[in-house]
Formats: structure tokens, sequence, C-alpha cells
């Protein structure tokens, strides 16, 4: 069966993309010292850390109860403006993963559904330069055509989260820390754009590999890879 | 990257530690909520309205130090430069409601905004009636709405120090607030970078003759880059932008604040006290008490800020009243 993912898959997926976000912090980090603070590798790192810690720590669970401890840990661990927003995302997407198994429809839903509380959260519109900004695209992605193998939509769901970052270069920052750069923000990525891709990527088994600062590996081909498993 | 050199443990303790450390500073008065990032007073008399103060770490003494009589009630440090997250929040909360509610004093940040908000709505789940009075006041933003909350802390907690033990009511208590809020104004400059200390690495790069007009204490990006040039010119640069914002007229009496952002000697602070107040003498601005010290630091961030409160007679009177915190004390005025 390949269009649902059992409670076990899930576990190692949430699993890998702790670790993804771990070792993602240098790059994460560089990102945010073009338009930031340059902390935001360090939060990204420490929160996934505590994810990982909270995912063993409770041992296997439904998926919907799996994705509550990864956003529980990251609020209450990442601080600053990341802590909600990815903490928010996780638990919104929580509340819609009900069942043994995620299936598509799980996927859409839950993607809508943090969307929606993330932008209510952080007062923030498609096109002020943030992560909302690829999370769009991603949970368009994830609402597209039915009945798809769920590998592949995962691994659409990453690219259209990439194409999504790597359009935050051409936006101009309307809120964070990166707002008052104005003009001078233009050519950078934004940096929690970024760590959704690479949230993504980790959780679909892209293999997003050692890549230089920058959303554009995240391009259009890893949609025709299957994942690993 | 060069890495910074620091006086540290395991980077991972830095924020437990130092909280550690302010508390040694007052243990009479202060005490640590076990495994939290929050400290608050031993005694907070009943029925007084809750001040809570609090941001992300590596700013010291603000906020975590300015918990005392007189001042905040409870404070809740983040990580270094993160806004801390709701549950420590509302621990914090919860250690300084006595029945009259609790008000938030903190910078106006994207991430404090949200967690603090957060924490709101879990306060109110459980009873206790919070308000908001967010610092915003450095310049270098145009749209006040979005400004930063920097030095001009020092001020505004304050205030809201004096209003929480003297008001009845929470909203009485921030109304004065509020009106030290509209009224304050900072502008900074930084001359060479901090860094992050749990990576060693600077926050921001600045070239061997530049310095950053309106620089953030978190090394955001300011506004406008210039090459070095004397003090007195950038301290006539600074007060122009200062005067002209709110705008501050003659006649007009003030507090002024004159903050190290963590590596700038008190001489180039004397240097620039002597100018600034040339200045405020040829604009017939009264100065009724200086501050100078380094009360909102970015780590070893070399640079100061400038920080200019209008007076009214209850916000002097609110300068005025005594306090005693590990991150300031002052007598009776």
């Amino acid at each position: 069966m390949a269009d649902r993912l059992d409670a076990g898959d899930v576990r190692e997926r949430l699993l890998a993309v702790c670790r993804a976000l771990q070792a993602a912090r240098d790059e994460l980090s560089a990102a945010d010292r073009e338009i930031g603070d340059g902390d935001h590798g360090v939060t990204m790192a420490r929160g996934f850390a505590a994810a990982e810690e909270a995912l063993r720590a409770a041992g296997p669970g439904l998926p919907g109860a799996q994705f509550r401890a990864v956003g529980m840990a990251l609020m209450s661990h990442c601080g600053g403006a990341a802590g909600i927003v990815f903490g928010t995302l996780f638990l919104s997407m929580a509340r819609e993963i009900r069942g043994d198994a995620i299936e598509a429809g799980d996927l859409c839903r839950g993607l809508r559904a943090a969307l929606e509380a993330v932008a209510r959260r952080g007062g923030a519109k498609p096109g002020d330069k943030t992560m909302l900004d690829a999370l769009a695209p991603a949970a368009e992605a994830a609402c597209g055509e039915p009945r798809k193998d769920i590998r592949r939509l995962l691994a659409e769901i990453a690219a259209a989260a990439g194409r999504g970052a790597e359009a935050t270069r051409e936006m101009l920052p309307r809120t964070g820390k990166a707002k008052t750069l104005g003009e001078r923000a233009l050519g950078h990525p934004d940096p929690g754009a970024l760590s959704l891709t690479r949230i993504f990527e980790a959780f679909a088994g892209v293999d997003a590999g050692p890549r230089k600062q920058g959303a554009s590996a995240a391009g259009a081909t890893t949609g025709d890879r299957e994942a690993p498993r | 990257m060069t890495r910074v050199k620091k006086i540290l443990n395991d980077p991972a303790d830095i924020v437990s530690e130092v909280l550690d450390g302010i508390v040694r500073l007052a243990e009479d008065d202060l005490v640590r909520v076990a495994g939290a990032r929050v400290l608050h007073r031993r005694r907070i008399p009943e029925g007084k309205v809750g001040l809570v103060v609090g941001g992300g770490a590596g700013h010291e003494p603000m906020y975590s130090a300015f918990v005392g009589e007189g001042l905040a009630d409870a404070s809740v440090s983040g990580a270094v430069f993160a806004a801390p997250p709701p549950d420590q929040i509302l621990l914090a909360t919860e250690a300084a409601h006595r029945g009259r509610g609790v008000l938030y004093v903190y910078g106006n940040y994207a991430g404090d905004n949200m967690n603090f908000d957060v924490a709101a709505e879990l306060a109110a789940e459980r009873g206790i009636e919070t308000r908001t009075v967010r610092v915003a006041d450095d310049i270098a933003t145009a749209d006040p709405a979005e400004r930063r909350g920097i030095a001009g802390a020092f001020y505004q907690v304050k205030v809201a120090g004096f209003a929480c033990a003297t008001r009845d009511g929470l909203e009485d208590a921030a109304r004065l607030v509020e009106r030290c809020r509209d009224n304050l104004r900072s502008l900074g400059v930084a001359v060479r970078p901090g860094s992050l200390p749990e990576t060693g690495e600077l926050t921001f790069e600045l070239g061997e003759n530049e310095i950053e007009i309106g620089m953030g204490v978190h090394g955001e990006r300011g506004v406008e880059r210039r090459e070095l040039m004397p003090a007195d010119e950038l301290v006539e640069e600074m007060v122009r932008r200062l005067l002209a914002d709110l705008p501050f007229s003659r006649g007009d009496e003030i507090a002024v604040l004159i903050d190290n952002l963590g590596a700038t000697t008190w001489a180039e602070l004397m240097i620039v006290n002597r100018r600034m107040r040339q200045l405020l003498d040829e604009a017939g601005i009264r100065v009724r008490r200086t501050d100078v010290g380094a009360w909102m630091t970015s780590q070893e961030m070399a640079g100061f800020s400038l920080t200019f409160l209008r007076l009214d007679e209850e916000l002097a009177a609110a300068l005025d009243h005594p306090v005693r915190a590990p991150g300031f004390a002052q007598g009776g005025g």
C-alpha cells in the first residue's frame, strides 16, 4: 500500500526531520545573518533536538500524537517567533491527523489548517517574505489531484515549498526583524521558508544533501524522485 | 569566521547560569522558579498589580535583572536573542499575580509579541487578566507601530514598576506606562559587532571603517551604514533625528539615557554626553536626569544608544521612585 503512512513510518520520518533540522543549523544561521539576527539555525536546532527527545521519550504512538509531541517541544524550546510558528504548524496538523495512519486527505486538511493558524498568529500574509510563502504552495500541492501515491505526494509538497522559498528572494520583508531592511533584503531567501523546505524534504525522504546557502536545490527535480523507503 | 573568546562553560547552560548568578546578587529578595527561566520577588504584596517583564537573553541586565522592589515582580528569559516560550511566560505570570491582574512590558518584536500573546490567552483561561504595553522606542524604523524596543526599556520598566506599585488597577497602571511609551525615543549606533555566544560567530559584519546607525540590539541591520566619523558629528546626527521624531520642542523637560551596548568605554560615552548636552542646551531642552550605563546590551557589541523621555510631573515622579533590583537600584528622589 502506498496510499498511507503507518504510525511506524511516520515516526521514522519525524525523527529524520528532527535530525535534518539539527544538521541544517549552520546553513539556516548563515541565511539569517543576511537578513535577520543570525540565530535562526540555533533556534531550530534547539527546538528539533527537544522534539527528537520528546519523540524518543514518548515511544511509538498514533501519528497525530507524534505530531503533537513535536509541536509542543518546538513551542516550548525553540523560543522566538519560530517556536510559535513551527509549533503551530505541527499542532495544527496534529489536530487533523486522527487515524492510525496518514493519508493524502490528512496532509491537505492539516496543511490548510496550519496555513490559516500561522497566518492568524503571526499577522503575516503570503508575499510578506515569511515561511507562509513556502507553506502556501505546499498546502496547494497537498490538496491537488487525489489518489496519488503518498510518497510521491510528499516529494511534490517538498518541491513546492522549495520553489516557494526560492521565490522569497524577490520579496520585500513586511514582518519580523528583517522588516527594517527593505530593499537590502532582496536576493536573500527567508530563513523560515528555508527551514520549512528542509522539514518537508526530510519528511518526504528527499535527500537534501550538502548544498550552498539558498533554496535552489529544492527545485522541480525532487518531484520525480521516490522516497528511499 | 573568527570565533569570539568568552568566559563560558557549556554554551547550552548560558542562560541558566546567568539567572543563577543574578539570584545570588539578591537572594533575600529573589527566587528562581526551579527548572525555569523565571525569576520573581519572594514577597509580593497581596492586591498589587503584577508586573512581568521579559525577552530574549543576552541583553543583560535587561530584562532578567530588573526584578525587585519598585520594578518588576517577575522576569522571564528566552534563549539568547530569542523570545521566551509561552509556558515560561505563564509561569512568570502566575508568580506575579496577586489578584489584580498582570501587566506585560517587553520589546516590540514579532517573536516576543506572539509568545506573550499566547501566554496571555493561557493566563486568561486560568482567570488572570493581563494587559500589554510594548517597548517601541527605536526610531530607526519609520512606522511607529513597527518600532523595536531597545534601551528605552530602562525607563519604561521603571515607570511600569512605579505604576504597578502605586496604582489600584491594571488599567490605570497600563495608562501611565502607555504615556511613557508614547514619549520615549531612542536611536543606536554600532561600531563593532557582538557575537552569538552559542556559536561564537559575529551577528553581523561591519567594515574596518564603518559604523551603522540604527543597528538593532540583536545585530539586525540598521537603516544606514556610514563611514566612521568624529564623535561630535555622530552625536549631532543622532540628536537631530531624535529631536525631530517626537518632535521634542523648546521648553521640554526630558530624562536622558546613554546606553552602552556592551563594549564601549565610559570615556567615549562622556565625549558623547558633552556634545549632546551642548545641543540640547541650544535647543532649549532641559535635562532633568541622565542615566549612563550598560542596561540593554548586545553581548560585546561596541556602540551606544541615546534615549530621550519627555517628562510630565507624573513620569518624573515615577523615575524618582526608589527601586532595588540586581540590575538597577536607586534611593528615594
